[in-house]
């Protein structure tokens, strides 16, 4: 057994990535798991962004990473927000409520 | 020691592919979001085994210490209807996993036939090796302003998250400073005359 080489990282990866959007596709109705969908599929790009970093001996990929948790964590506080200003509003967090403005 | 790194990578993988497996599958929010906490340690361990450890360590306190409270307020705090929620799980599901095995397929293929593989593997990492110093001087020299616009964005989050959910009720009392300090004494005081008619 060796050590893990980087397509396993890789293939890790795009198994997180697939998994997140099998997520968007199953849960159309609720904007809470869609959002957690969404963590999911950064943490997997996250994970690409460390393993290139160690493997090609480049620091560069890890403050990528910083930045994506910087804008994964504003993404979520303002869609949260809106989340919930919406259900004050409409008592429902129905995606297919969200249609006020389809003509 | 490559055994046991191997074997930590596996196993951490595993679980990790299974929380979030469980994170979309499951049928109460809460449960989805503790699943993504499980799911958020694991990526902690695996980034630890690459040797990153401030990235990991951040992953703890700001992802699981954080956002991961910030879902589980929102859930508890909305009364959901979790019956009218699942409709339709199954109808997408052919295909949500048509795309997602498509997707897989073509990524290993591409990772399959570029040479990553046989990129070397880096030696053990030296026991003095210090990520989060190193980090730091590249953050705080080369990368200053992507910082600082960085700090930007949190900020406009702040904002925004705070004017989205302020709610101005008009049945509450509450002190206008502003009106308060712009008082004149016209506003206040009246004057008013006193002396009645004369007899």
């Amino acid at each position: 057994m060796t050590a893990p080489n980087l397509s396993q990282w890789l293939i890790l990866g795009a198994l997180l990535f697939s998994i997140g959007v099998v997520g968007i596709f199953l849960n159309r109705k609720n904007v809470i798991i869609l959002l957690m969908a969404i963590e999911i599929l950064l943490l997997a790009v996250n994970i690409n962004f460390v393993a290139f970093s160690r493997y090609l001996g480049n620091l560069e990929g890890q403050i990528f990473v910083f930045f994506v948790l910087t804008v994964a964590a504003a993404e979520a506080a303002i869609g949260l927000a809106i989340l919930v200003v919406y259900f004050r509003n409409r008592r429902s967090i129905n995606v297919e409520d969200i249609d006020e403005l389809r003509g | 020691m490559l055994l046991t790194t191997t074997l930590l990578f596996y196993v951490f993988s595993a679980v990790l592919l299974l929380s979030a497996l469980l994170v979309i599958t499951a049928r109460n929010p809460v449960y989805s979001a503790l699943y993504l906490v499980l799911a958020f340690f694991n990526a902690a361990a695996l980034f630890l085994l690459l040797g990153a450890e401030f990235l990991g360590l951040i992953l703890i306190l700001v992802y699981v210490g954080a956002v991961m409270v910030l879902f589980l307020f929102v859930v508890m705090m909305l009364d959901i209807n979790l019956t009218r929620l699942k409709e339709g799980f199954l109808r997408y599901l052919p295909l949500g996993l048509a795309v997602a095995i498509v997707g897989v397929l073509e990524m290993v293929s591409v990772f399959w036939v570029a040479p990553l593989g046989r990129v070397p593997a880096p030696g053990p990492i030296p026991a003095d090796a210090d990520n989060t110093r190193a980090l730091g001087q590249l953050l705080y020299t080369h990368y200053l302003y992507p910082f600082e616009i960085a700090a930007v964005i949190l900020l406009v989050a702040i904002i925004a998250a705070i004017a989205l959910t302020l709610r101005r009720r008009p049945d509450t009392k509450s002190q206008a400073v502003g009106r308060q300090v712009a008082v004149a004494v016209k506003d206040r005081l009246r004057m008013v005359d006193l002396r009645g008619p004369r007899q």
